[in-house]
């Protein structure tokens, strides 16, 4: 399969990887959320982390991912696509504008999916942790996944 | 960083061979005067262009037949090893059914769980006709033993299909074994060696085989064409065609012989029966190399498959905490497969790497390197450095690379499977 230049482009020179400490460390800090999805056995897990400012800007991304190279794009992606953008801006991303972006042929479409879900769960997370009140955020779209 | 400077060469390196291979140009010189000259049916018994071709034919044959120790008289041409495993196992189990067409209880078939699709989906596609199977599952380190064939025959089984040496780990089944008890027990007894001819030695008389597959692109010949030994003599193994016509190849694959590939197979079974030695040490020296190499290198690398019963030119590595189509996109300058499920359309990980019970993680994990007639030892070194960034470079993104290095058994996590 023929990757897209701008798979080949993250894949080569990802943006943001990392993480704020080991996993111990970022599960203790109420600005950080974290989103895991995916699994080994599927082939693809995708880690999330989000440092959020108190008035809910996302000041920071980091990303690891273990997956395929349209994986490591999608998440490299979305890590650029939310920083500095507030938690409810950034529950506006869709999957498909990734599949745009990155032009996924409709077998890499899970990728995007996935992508879509760190970006979900990480914000979750990060709401349960710091105690932000669920009504005072805008309500949760529904996923669609392809 | 990926394009590592290690490589001097521009063209991409092929470890591929156990897809298809280069054609020999001494096969493809072979076969040009096929096309254009001798162009004649084989079938025409009454001119001069017709005896050419035939004379082709038969040359090839005797090649064919010396390759594996077996008598011209009992190789039929096919277009590869598809159609040879089609013909043997579906003509074979016609034959020796023990009830009509359309009844059940027509007999049992013994094969194993990680043969190819080629030989899996006829026996399933007679399953549905009538006949049982067993698919034996392999042990962890892939090889198939005559006591496990043993152990899955029943009275009513008039068919063994066990292949030789597996396409995707290079594990090399005990078939001269499973061919004595086959004899013993009265049973007919298939290989496909496609992966076997030609890299190793082979005789259909000592090691008591009764139908054997083979293929000419995979050692060196053109692609479309391929050979089935068929006994003729203790016993006489008959077939039912599946292709009804002209009556060519013993009647038992009509249709007018493709005499420039069939040429070329056949020289490409001289070929291979004089280099095989000499090529054999070869491969399997770097082979080896290549895999201490990056066993020295790599930490969490995992030779699938049994270490030593081996092909010499395949090797299928696990590379923990990478998955494989982004290992192969890391390493594009190497032409190679991988187990994992983003290579293929199912999107499942490999079911030969599932069947030995690796787990799914390596099996995404997974490359296969196989080397051939044109595989260098600067090649072998290049690939090395290229598979070692790669790994290291998608390990720095892997999340669980960092989970391993901090102990924790990625095991034992539960997982939000999608």
């Amino acid at each position: 399969m023929a990757y897209s230049n701008k798979v080949i482009e993250h894949y080569e020179n990802p943006r943001n990887v990392g993480a704020f400490g080991t996993s111990k460390e970022v599960a203790a800090r109420k600005d950080i959320g974290i989103g895991i999805v995916g699994a080994p056995e599927c082939g693809d897990v995708m880690q999330l982390q989000i440092k959020v400012s108190e008035q809910g800007i996302i000041e920071d991304a980091k990303f690891k991912c273990f997956g395929c190279g349209s994986a490591i794009a999608s998440s490299s992606l979305a890590t650029e696509w939310i920083k500095g953008k507030t938690v409810d801006e950034a529950l506006t991303i869709r999957n498909t504008q990734i599949v745009e972006e990155l032009s996924l042929p409709p077998v890499k479409i899970h990728c995007s999916v996935l992508a879509e879900d760190s970006i979900r769960s990480a914000i979750e997370d990060w709401k349960k942790k710091s105690g932000a009140s669920p009504a005072s955020q805008s309500p949760m779209p529904v996923t669609q996944h392809a | 960083m990926i394009s590592s400077n290690s490589s001097t060469s521009n063209s991409p390196i092929y470890l591929d061979h156990a897809a298809t291979t280069r054609c020999d140009p001494k096969v493809v010189e072979a076969m040009l005067p096929y096309f254009t000259e001798m162009f004649g049916n084989a079938g025409s018994r009454n001119h001069q262009f017709g005896w050419q071709a035939e004379d082709g034919i038969e040359i090839a044959r005797e090649h064919a037949a010396k390759l594996i120790g077996a008598q011209a008289k009992e190789v039929i041409f096919t277009s590869g090893s598809t159609e040879s495993n089609n013909l043997a196992i579906k003509g074979a189990a016609e034959i020796y059914a023990r009830a009509a067409a359309g009844q059940t209880g027509r007999g049992h078939i013994i094969t194993a769980a990680h043969e190819h699709k080629a030989v899996l989906d006829p026996i399933r596609r007679l399953m549905r006709e009538g006949f049982d199977a067993t698919f034996i599952q392999p042990p962890p380190d892939g090889v198939i033993t005559a006591e496990m064939v043993k152990a899955a025959l029943r009275p009513d089984t008039i068919l063994v299909s066990i292949m030789w040496a597996n396409n995707e780990l290079g594990t090399i089944n005990e078939v001269p074994e499973i061919g004595r008890l086959c004899h013993e027990k009265e049973v007919i007894f298939h290989t496909d060696a496609t992966q076997w001819v030609g890299k190793m030695p082979t005789n259909v008389e000592a090691d008591q085989i009764d139908l054997l597959s083979w293929s000419g692109h995979k050692m060196y010949g053109p692609k479309g064409v391929g050979g089935l030994y068929v006994r003729r003599r203790k016993p006489r193994v008959r077939l039912e065609a599946l292709q009804d016509g002209g009556g060519q190849e013993r009647g038992m694959r009509s249709g007018t012989q493709n005499v420039s590939g069939i040429v070329g197979f056949g020289k490409a079974c001289e070929l291979c029966f004089n280099e095989m030695e000499s090529e054999g040490n070869r491969l399997l020296a770097m082979r080896n190399r290549l895999e201490a190499e990056l066993k020295k290198r790599i930490e969490v690398t995992v030779v699938n498959g049994h270490p030593t019963k081996r092909l010499p030119n395949i090797s299928n590595i696990s590379f923990g905490f990478v998955e494989g189509e982004s290992l192969m996109m890391g390493v594009r300058e190497i032409a190679c497969s991988s187990g994992s499920a983003c290579t293929s359309a199912s999107l499942e990980p490999s079911y030969v790497l599932k069947s030995l019970g690796i787990g799914d993680d390596l099996a995404h994990s997974s490359l296969r390197l196989s080397l051939g007639r044109w595989t260098t030892e600067a090649e072998i070194d290049s690939a090395i450095v290229m598979i070692e960034t790669a790994v290291n470079h998608l390990r720095r993104l892997s999340p669980l690379y960092d989970l391993h290095k901090e102990g924790v058994d990625l095991s034992k996590i539960v997982w939000q499977a999608h």
